[in-house]
């Protein structure tokens, strides 16, 4: 027992770091007092060091800590990987955020609850326990609660904090009932306990559905699918920029990572699996016509909700509601290949979505709006920006020849391997009616008010390389993709097996 | 003899779970609602000690019940502060005042 506990502390040693980091910036911030660039650089020396025992636990290895509580296999390292990088990013824009920056504000607390943000987000992606799953995501979403309403001045950030507790404390309410009933059925919390139990014994079909339609409304209200997304644009117009682009990223990857580990571990058919090759199911139970409906129900509302917007991060919120419809076709499909697309879509998504939000982040910086309106003449005011802002929107819209294309490339092709032409046909139709609101912002920037006098917006130089370093992955992973296909494809073999 | 058993804690945890539900839906005073979340919880935690207990289960159950207690409590806190915080801004604690985000 005790020889286990020293092992599982070995392999644990990323969430370890992230725990110390989070002590030492507070202890850093009541000593030093109001040194908020210091905190930032502290935060960033830990992240670096979590990344490397990270990528040292990069040997296809699967192992369980902590009696299966979390599990380390190359899938929870590749989401963790992205989780990682997402949060580097964001604390590098923030150091960047004249809004955060603004009236001298503290900002101690700021960076502690992004990394306890982050160490939730790790557990979420290993977690291979119900009660373990429950914790990270709490831990996660009290830690984005202060987050989001971090300019406690500001009335729009109060009420996107108000909407977002009162929204998350109800669906995890709801998910740990489920979790509850899910227990009673079955007399445990682990996963692959859970699995055995369906496997042997007969289990009720009525409470089975019900717990696990509650479980999904907790799942759904992090990845933000629809019908639970109604706090999504409210909370993502009102955050700091930053958090939103966190939320927008870390939070989904993390959301999905732990959904798609329950649905495929908890309900693992080894007889299916071994005759047709795929993630089957339990007989009976086919979650994944719930998720297909979810899934059609998020993109087509989040794109047509998207069309009438008139704030840009509203509209990126809107988008990003439809980009979880098309990540959760991935998981309709139930096979490895579907898993593999959706990794590959999330690496793709990190750097597009981070890329139009930071830009996002310095033309309200400069021009004091975030309006689509206000964006007129952008392309002549501030080119670079401009031309960087449409590569980020054509890549969220799936064209060739950026990452984007990519990552729908390979969802669609699993759906169609798998014969659910129907959904890809409504994925395809989606992704033409978001052209419509991308292309809306590109208009304006290099189509409206060409004859005006443009004073030019000046960027410093670690800004534009802010913006080179997101938007370079964009196009190479758009043209040279086979190192992500090959390591996502390695990332998701482990799944469903011990 | 008339004696307690799994399915009377069942009744009572599904009626507190209905009871919180309606309570989020139909109030409009945040503290309220954040009473009703605490309903939901608490219904939960029956539910695992309730199984726990009658169904012969592991110690899974009463342990899940203490941490969940525990970040009730966490939960609260911070959900305190966010109201408190909102009413310094908005001089009410209405959810269905406080809506000025949406067009």
């Amino acid at each position: 027992m005790l020889q286990q506990i020293i092992d599982s502390v070995r392999i644990f040693q990323p969430e370890i770091t992230l725990t110390l980091v989070a002590c030492v910036v507070i202890i850093l911030d009541l000593v030093f007092k109001n040194r908020p660039r210091m905190l930032a650089i502290t935060l960033l020396i830990g992240f670096f060091i979590t990344g490397y025992y990270l990528i040292q636990q990069m040997t296809g290895m699967t192992v369980s800590a902590f009696g299966n509580m979390f599990l380390i296999d190359p899938y929870s390292i590749f989401f963790r990987l992205l989780i990682l990088l997402t949060s580097i990013f964001i604390v590098v824009f923030s150091l960047m955020s004249a809004e955060l920056y603004n009236g001298k504000r503290k900002l101690g607390e700021y960076y502690v609850f992004i990394t306890t943000a982050t160490l939730g987000m790790f557990l979420m992606t290993g977690a291979g326990n119900l009660l373990m799953m429950y914790l990270a995501i709490e831990l996660t979403s009290i830690s984005s609660y202060i987050l989001a309403g971090y300019k406690k001045e500001v009335p729009d950030s109060n009420e996107a904090s108000l909407k977002y507790i009162i929204y998350g404390a109800v669906s995890s309410g709801m998910m740990l009932y489920g979790i509850s009933i899910i227990y009673g059925l079955t007399g445990s919390l682990d996963f692959y306990n859970i699995n055995t139990a369906f496997q042997t014994g007969e289990v009720n079909f009525l409470a089975l559905v019900a717990a696990n339609v509650l479980m999904i409304v907790g799942f759904g209200f992090k990845i933000s699918a629809v019908p639970f997304h109604f706090w999504t644009p409210d909370v993502y117009e009102g955050a700091p920029i930053t958090i939103t682009a966190f939320l927008s990223v870390a939070s989904k990857a993390a959301g999905f990572a732990i959904f798609m580990r329950y649905f495929f571990t908890a309900y693992y058919d080894p007889v299916t699996a071994a005759l047709s090759g795929t993630l089957a199911t339990l007989s009976g139970f086919d979650w994944n016509i719930i998720i297909a409906v979810i899934s059609v129900a998020t993109m087509t509302i989040g794109n047509f909700i998207a069309l009438w917007q008139t704030n840009l991060k509203r509209l990126l919120a809107y988008s990003s509601i439809a980009h979880a419809g098309y990540m959760l076709m991935g998981v309709v499909v139930l096979s490895s290949e579907g898993v593999a697309a959706v990794l590959i879509y999330f690496a793709v998504y990190l750097f597009m979505n981070l890329g139009a939000f930071f830009i996002v982040m310095l033309i309200a910086d400069k021009i004091g709006s975030e309006d689509i309106e206000s964006y007129k003449g952008l392309g002549y005011k501030a080119p670079f920006m401009a031309v960087s802002l449409s590569i980020f929107l054509i890549s969220l819209t799936g064209l060739p020849p950026t990452a984007g294309f990519i990552g729908k490339l390979y969802l669609f092709a699993a759906l169609i391997n798998h014969q659910w032409i129907w959904l890809a046909i409504i994925g395809v139709l989606n992704s033409v009616v978001s052209l419509y609101y991308y292309v809306k912002v590109f208009r304006n920037m290099f189509l409206r008010n060409i004859d005006e006098e443009h004073e030019q917006l000046k960027f410093n130089p670690i800004q534009v390389i802010i913006t080179i370093l997101l938007v370079a992955p964009t196009l190479i992973l758009g043209l040279y993709f086979s190192p992500l296909v090959n390591l996502a494809q390695a990332s998701v073999n482990i799944l469903g097996l011990k | 003899m008339f004696s307690v058993g799994l399915t009377h804690y069942l009744v009572l945890s599904a009626i507190l779970f209905s009871l919180g539900l309606f309570g989020v839906v139909t109030r409009r005073n945040a503290i309220l609602v954040l009473m009703g979340i605490e309903l939901i919880l608490n219904s939960a935690n029956i539910n695992f000690i309730a199984f726990s207990h009658y169904g012969k289960l592991n110690i899974d159950g009463q342990l899940a019940a203490v941490f969940v207690i525990i970040l009730a409590a966490a939960e609260a806190a911070v959900a305190l502060a966010i109201v408190l915080n909102i009413y310094k801004t908005f001089q009410t604690v209405n959810v269905d005042e406080i809506n000025k985000l949406k067009e």
